[in-house]
Order: C-alpha cells, then structure tokens, then sequence
C-alpha cells in the first residue's frame, strides 16, 4: 500500500526526464497508465473492504513522537482513492487534448499533479494524523502550484495566494486541534482514539480540539465564510478545476469530517457547528452562483454549495451517534444521503467542469453574456451539459435527484428531531434547505440555456466554434455515463461505495459480521420530498423566466461589506502594519540591530537567572570551582587584551586579525580542555571567516572618523558590558549546578556501543541527533540561497532611498 | 587582489592538495576520530578559499567548474534519502547501521551508512560555504 502511495511521488520524479526526451508525444500519455494501473490496483481491493476488515500498513517514520506511516484502507478511505484515481485519470486523458504540448509547460504540469494525487491518496489513507496533516499540506502546496500554473497571469497569482493563505491557516488551526487531541489520548492514531470517546467527551479540552480541527476542515472545504478562496482558484486551467475543486481536494475537509464522526459526532457542538455552517454555505453559495456571468464562476460556486449541502448531512449524521442503535435510522439515512450526493457530485460536476472548459476551448470564451446558440453546434457537448446540470438541480433521472430527495428527506426529520435544542430551530432546515434547492435549479438552468440555447452570437467570440475532438469528450462522456448509471440503478453505488462507507464511519454502530444494507429506491410514493421537488421545479422555472426582473437585487450588497473586501484589507492592513513596523526599527545601521538584540538578550537571559536564582553562581568562595593554571590566565589576558584593543583599532585589518585572534584564542581553550572536534571546527570557521572578512572589506572605502554621538557610545560599552556579563553568569551557573543528571554518561557509554564510532561528538550528530543535523544543513543551504538571491538577484539599485549614500560598516 | 604575490601563489598551489587530503583524511576519520562531514566540508572550502586569495575568484570558478548551489541541492538530497533509505528496510526515518567487512586492498574497515549522510553533510556545507563566499566575493 506504500507503494502505491509513493508511486505518483516517484513517476513525478521521472516525468521531466520523459518529457524531455520524448518532446514529440505529449507528456500526458505517459502519465495516463500510472492513475489507470492505481485505479484497478484499488479496485482489486474491494473484496478486503467489503469484509469489513480492511487492509493496513505501517511504516514507522519518528516512533519516539508517536508519529507513523500507517495507513488504513477501509470503505470511506476506499471511496475517496477509487474518486482521486478514477477521476485523475480521467482529467489526465482530457489534459492531453486541454492543454497544448508545444505553448504549455506541460512537463512541469504533470509534475504537479501527479504530486497531488500522491498527497491526496496520503491524506484518505493515513490513519496518522500527523502523516495526514503533512498530505493535506502537500495538497495545499500542489495545489498552489496548479493554480498558479498560468503564472504570467495577475488573477492566477492572486488566486493562488488566496486559496494557499486560507487552506494553510485553515491547516495550522487544525495540527494545533490534532495536537490537542494527542494531548487528550496519548496517540495520532484515529483508529486507537475512537475507544477513547467515552473518557474523550468530558475532558476540557474537547471542545477546542473539536473547533480547530474543524476550522482546518472548513477551509479546505470551502464552507462558509472561508469559502471566498474557491471562486479565485478557477484561474487554473481547466482540468485542475474539475479535478482539484470538484471532485477531490474539496472534498478532503469533507473526508476528515466522516473520518472524525465517530470521535466527535453525537456532540451537540459537533451537531450544529458542522451542520449549521453546511446549511449557511449551501445557501450562500447557491444564492451567489445565480449572479455569475463566468462559467467555471457559476460551478465554483455550485461547488461551494454543495460541499454545504454534503456537510449539513454529515452534521445530521453524526446525531445517530448520540443515541446508539435505537432511533438511529433516521441519522443514518442523512449519512448515507452525504455519502452518495458526494459520489454523484464528483460525477456530475466533474463532468459539467470539463463541459465548460470545452466550451472555453472551442469559442475562446467562458462568458455568458457572449455565448448561447451553441447547442446547434456541439450536440453532444450540449447533451453532455444537460445530464450534469439536470443531475445538479435534482432532476429525475439521475444521480443527482435521488440523493436530493435523500437531502430533504433528511432536513424534514431534522426538523421533527427534539434534542440539541433542535425543537426551536429545527424547522429552517428543510426551509433553507428547499430555498438553496431553488436558487441551484436557477443556476444550473443559467447554465444550460444561456451557453447553449437562445440566440448564436458568432460575432462575439474570439474563435469559430465546433465541435470538441473525441479526446475532450471521453473523460465527460464516462463521467455522465455513471451520472445516469447511478440515477438508474443506485444500489451498484450503493453495494460497491457507500454500504462500506458508512461501515467505517459508523464502526460503533455494527455488530462483527453486520453491515449496512442501503437500498435506494427512485418512487417512495407522493411523499413530502417529491412535492417540495416539484415546489423547486416550479418556482425555479419562475425564478429563472424572470432573471432579468430580480438580478438587481445583487447590487443592493454594499460591495465593501463582502467577505472579499475583508480578505482583501485585511492583507493590506497586514501589509501596512508590517511595514510601518518594519520601518519603525529598521533603521538600515547593523548596530541598532545589534543593541537590539543584545538588549533583548540581557533582558530575557537575566530575567531567567535571576528566577532560577543562579546568580548565586558568582560567589567566588565556592566550593565546585577548579583551580585556575597559569596559562590559562594567561590566556585569558591575551583574550582580553585583544578584544579591548577592537574598538580602538584605526584600520579594518587590524580590526578584523585582533578578533580573528580572539577565535582562535578559544581555540586554544578547547584545546586545552581536550575538546579537539570544537577545537578543529573553530579553528576553521574562524580562518574561513577572516578570509571572507577581508573578501568582503577588500570592497569597502577606508573608514571614516568615528561621528556617533557619545550618547549611542556609552549605550554600546554599557550593553556589551551586559552582555558579557550575563553570558559569564549563565556559564558560571550552568557548570556549577547539577540539577539533572548528565546525559553525557549516556552518549559516552552507547556511542561505540550503538553507533559504531569512537568519536563521540561525531556519532551524536550523525546518528543520535541525525534529525538535527539534517535540518541544520537546510538551514544553511536556505541562507546561502538567502545571500545569493540578496546579492545576485538584488534589484538596480534605488538613488533616492534614505540614507543610503551613508551607509555605515 | 591584483598583486602578483609569487610566493604565495607558488605555495597555495601545493598546500590546497595538502589541505584537500587533509579534508578526505577528515571526512573519513570522522567516525573515530575528530572530523567528520562538517568539518571536511569547512577545510574542504578553506582550501578553496585560499586558492581565492592566492590568486582570485576567477581562477576558483575556472579549477572547479561547478555550481556550489547545485552541491548544496546534492547534499541534501543525500542526507534526505539516506534518511528514507532506511525505510527500505522497515526501519524508522533515518536509522543507520554499521559492519565490518573485509575490502579489497583495505582490509578490514568498519563500514557505516552514517558515512552516506556525513557525505550529504559534508556536500551541503561545501556548497553553502562557497555559495556564500563567492557571491560576496564577486559583488562589486
């Protein structure tokens, strides 16, 4: 199961190699057999699934912190992997005729993606929240890159940043809520938390855990009101719009909800957080996609409607935890609703994106005030709208419909339920629920009739429109295939991806050896459900015949009042505020940073010794204290003198050898207290940077007679004084105490034991504390790319800043 | 450095291989003795940084025709996939482990994986060091 995790990271690694040496066939065909082979590689592990047992691996990766590569394949987790590589591969195969093998970077374009595809089969498989944590980062960043991926762009820039800076916080909030969670139980493993729910509830930190884990969630999934980030990915190219904001990424924040239910849910805060912020998004959403004049804007916002949509019914759901067994039907019924209406909106709206980057790609244009007419001309991409579009407004035949019906029939037990205070507020579900339902039916008839019905206005479009080639209509055809397929017989779905599902979301709720039995059925008699269906049809149809008479209504929101707009200033107050900040104490003279710094230092570093009363260490009379040799004093006198003699030196060179001569003064203490390693190291460090010193000073005009005032001069003695003052102390204080035993004993005695090495010193950096050593060299690596870019890639150099003719040393 | 300090130059160009050896001697001792990747990556640069000053950057660029940031790329690299390497064999993130095998002309040595992360070490802060220096170096 590693392995198939790590095979899109690894193909990613190869594909620049494959395009570049095959120039002449496009990247995508090489890249298409690897989704297909994951494809049935997860589908010949159904069987496994469908016993209930599952599949796991496990891969320890920083046991001592708890922190493993285990993953776990049960029904939910399958559900989402057959949805990333079946769509995926899919979106590649309509990729290869989307994008252009000679104008696009394509080589960098599949490197991306198969990225995503790695991190998002990580974040559906890891069991590990830490492991999922660092995959939904991944798919964060990739994600990122996709959108960006027309970076010439203004918008493409701007939306990228936008939906990184949200889904990243989003993200932050939820490491800090699984932390908390680890705190509370002791593992990362959600599978050893679930037993832990009883204890879990009553503990304090619940609540907190629950609310940051869920913020994560919200923003990734776009729900209300971090659901602005949505619209602005659409700069992506197409199939990243179909795959990443339809059918997958989405739908992560959704997946941690149904993977987190059987932690949380049967909370009444889980119950109206998650299902009140559902509800509002769904509205929202569909009330905003109305006024949409872009293609792709109109089915972002369907999507961050229906995303709502699923997680209102998780939320409703999870109430079938609360009461165990007995009435819970009626909860499951909303799970299973969520279960299938995500199925079918990876579908349907997968298929409609595709449809819209079609028409993109054959008139030149996504604007519905140009287009219409067009279903004379591409029959088959028409008809290919219809099913999406009938299948999102919840009509009968397809997909969409049943699990539509399902919704209602949810949000009308919800208002009869009499728990979480549900008696007051129980009735705006199926009423905001139905509203959403209207205001969806209008857009997803703005989107069939104004593209492809009315008026043709050939003269408007930059390009002759015609019929997509065969490679742009597959993927859409297979997508609408299943839209009909699961609209006419539900029960494959149901047998195949949402029985298991709800086996693993509602593992407490089964005896061993039971599962679920789902049976959806197209006619349940002339039920509430079927009437407000045709409640949304009539009045949607109303709705719809008079756009024209009630769009106005839009305008009537003061613009500065959206969500937008608050983004929006709230980056540039940042901005503002850090710039002034930054101007406030960046003066441009490394000694004020200095002062600065030292100050700080003194204070924090005295502040500390003086709570842990370590200046009793300065007591000359005690006890712990060595005797000092002879040359040691003399050592220290030759320090001294040296470095009182910087300050009053006329020259760099002189300045730069008297401290030079300092360093290499330590040097001789190391070696005096038989520490060679440190010894050799600063000796070297020391040569190394005297020579760049005088690399860099070789540059620099002579220096100047002191101007400082004697104020800044007296500040600096008094500081440094401090400092040296304060450092003595915390050496004085931290040898003369023995609060701990010493850990040296340890590395002393395991060194040639464990690691094979003599050399202590060694051994503990390669072997022991490898892990710092490896991020130590990152760091450095960072800041030597730092200077080069500081130095190498520094804009022209700017006449008017202040002060920057006299810049000092 | 336009003076044309024959001495020097006439000595940098034997004690850099000294300096160089003394660097692998470092390298490898490491284990058991003082040195190791850090400190054979800092002579390593010191090394070029005295051919630098003996002669100048120039002449750096044109006897070691490499891009120090690409060294710097390398390195870690090595570092990162010995880290995963492990994994190949069911063992935590970065785990190492040692034998003593009989070689060829060597007898026998003591050989480690820590050496494969110590080199990535080693290439990472040459890289750095010299990426540095010569971008410092060069600015006019």
């Amino acid at each position: 199961m590693h392995l198939a995790v790590a095979a899109p990271f690894a193909y990613a690694a190869i594909v620049p190699l494959l395009h570049r040496s095959f120039p002449r066939v496009h990247t995508g065909w090489f890249v298409l057999p690897l989704p297909v082979a994951l494809f049935a590689y997860w589908l010949s592990r159904f069987a496994v699934v469908r016993s209930g047992v599952g599949e796991e691996a496990r891969l320890s990766w920083i046991p001592s912190l708890g922190i493993d590569l285990s993953f776990h394949l049960d029904g939910l987790s399958l559900l989402f992997v057959l949805l990333i590589t079946g769509i995926g591969g899919l979106v590649t195969l309509y990729s290869i005729f989307y994008l252009s093998k000679t104008k696009e970077r394509i080589g960098r374009f599949y490197v991306y993606l198969l990225l995503f595809m790695g991190a998002m089969l990580g974040v559906v498989l890891s069991d590990n929240l830490i492991a999922l944590y660092a995959f939904w980062e991944l798919t964060s960043l990739s994600s990122f890159l996709l959108i960006a991926f027309w970076h010439q762009r203004e918008r493409s820039r701007y939306g990228a940043l936008k939906s990184m800076m949200i889904t990243v916080l989003g993200g932050f909030a939820m490491l800090a809520g699984f932390v908390l969670l680890y705190i509370m139980t002791g593992t990362y493993s959600v599978r050893e938390m679930i037993p832990q729910v009883g204890a879990l509830a009553s503990q304090p930190l619940f609540f907190w855990a629950m609310a940051l884990v869920l913020v994560g969630a919200f923003a990734k999934s776009a729900q209300f009101p971090f659901h602005i980030w949505l619209p602005d990915a659409m700069e992506a190219p197409t199939p990243v719009s179909a795959y990443l904001h339809s059918a997958t990424m989405v739908k992560a924040g959704l997946y941690l909800v149904a993977r987190l239910t059987p932690l949380f849910g049967g909370t009444s805060e889980w119950f109206w957080l998650v299902s009140a912020f559902g509800l509002a998004t769904l509205f929202w959403g569909s009330f905003q996609a109305v006024k949409q004049t872009d293609l792709k804007a109109i089915l972002a916002f369907s999507t961050i409607s229906q995303l709502g949509l699923i997680m209102c019914l998780l939320g409703l759901g999870s109430a079938a935890l609360a009461f165990e067994g007995n009435v819970s039907d009626v909860y499951v019924l909303a799970m299973t609703a969520a279960v299938f209406h995500l199925v079918n909106h990876a579908t349907f709206k997968g298929a409609l994106f595709m449809v819209a980057g079609i028409v993109d790609h054959e008139t030149g244009t996504r604007d519905i005030r140009k287009l219409g007419g067009l279903a004379a001309i591409m029959p088959i991409t028409f008809t290919f709208a219809v099913v999406g579009a009938g299948s999102m407004a919840g009509l009968p035949p397809f997909n969409g419909f049943l699990s539509k019906e399902m919704f209602f029939t949810g949000v009308l037990n919800a208002s009869r339920m009499n728990f979480f205070s549900m008696e007051a507020w129980g009735a705006l579900f199926p009423i905001v629920a139905w509203t959403a339902s209207v205001f969806t039916f209008v857009y997803s008839a703005v989107f069939v009739f104004k593209t492809f019905l009315g008026k043709a206005k050939p003269e408007q479009l930059p390009t002759k429109p015609h019929e997509a080639p065969l490679g742009l209509l597959l993927p859409p055809a297979a997508l609408v295939s299943l839209v009909v397929a699961f609209g006419l017989f539900p029960d494959i779905a149901s047998y195949y991806l949402i029985e298991p599902a709800l086996a693993s979301i509602y593992p407490s709720l089964l005896a061993p050896g039971d599962d679920f039995h789902v049976h959806i059925s197209f006619w349940h008699g002339w039920t509430a459900e079927l009437f407000m269906t045709i409640g949304v049809v009539a009045v949607g149809s109303l709705l719809f015949w008079q756009l024209r008479r009630w769009l106005g209504v839009y305008g009537r929101l003061p613009r500065q009042w959206s969500l937008n707009a608050l983004y929006d200033g709230a980056l540039e107050g940042l901005e503002r505020g850090s710039a002034r900040l930054t101007n406030a104490y960046m003066t441009g003279s490394v000694r004020h940073y200095l002062l600065y710094i030292f100050t700080f230092l003194i204070a924090v570093v005295g502040y500390a010794l003086y709570r842990t009363g370590a200046f009793g260490a300065i007591d000359p009379g005690y006890p712990g204290y060595a005797p000092i040799c002879i040359y040691e004093a003399m050592l220290v006198t030759a320090t001294l003198l040296a470095t009182l003699s910087v300050p009053f030196a006329r020259s760099r060179m002189t300045m730069i050898i008297l401290v030079g001569a300092v360093g290499y003064m330590v040097v001789l203490f190391f070696v005096l207290f038989r520490a060679p390693d440190l010894a050799l190291t600063q000796m070297i460090i020391e040569t190394v940077s005297v020579a760049l010193f005088l690399l860099c000073f070789y540059h620099l005009p002579k220096l100047r007679k002191e101007t400082t005032s004697r104020r800044f001069k007296l500040t600096n003695a008094v500081v440094s004084v401090g400092v040296g003052a304060i450092v003595a102390i915390a050496a004085l204080a931290a040898s003369g105490t023995n609060g701990f035993e010493s850990i040296a004993d340890y590395y002393l005695e395991e060194s040639y034991h464990l690691g094979g090495g003599k050399n202590v010193v060694n051994v503990i950096l390669v072997d022991f504390r490898g892990f710092d050593t490896l991020l130590e060299i990152m760091v450095l690596g960072i800041a030597s790319l730092g200077i080069y870019a500081m130095i190498k890639l520094r804009a022209p150099r700017q006449v008017d800043r202040k002060g920057d003719s006299s810049n000092e040393s | 450095m336009k003076a044309n300090d024959v001495i020097l130059r006439t000595v940098a160009k034997l004690v850099v291989f000294i300096i160089l050896a003394f660097a692998a001697h470092l390298f490898f001792a490491g284990h058991n003795d003082p040195g190791g990747g850090f400190i054979g990556g800092l002579v390593t640069a010191s090394a070029l940084v005295l051919l630098a000053l003996a002669f100048d950057l120039k002449t750096v660029r044109k006897v070691v025709p490499v891009d120090f940031r690409i060294v710097t790329a390398i390195g870690l690299l090595v570092a990162v996939l010995t880290g995963v390497g492990s994994f190949a064999f069911d063992q935590p993130f970065l785990s190492h482990t040692f034998a003593y095998k009989e070689l060829p002309f060597l007898g026998k040595k003591e050989l480690a994986t820590a050496v494969l992360f110590d080199l990535g070490v080693y290439l990472a802060v040459v890289g750095v060091t010299m990426t540095i220096i010569l971008s410092i170096g060069e600015d006019r």
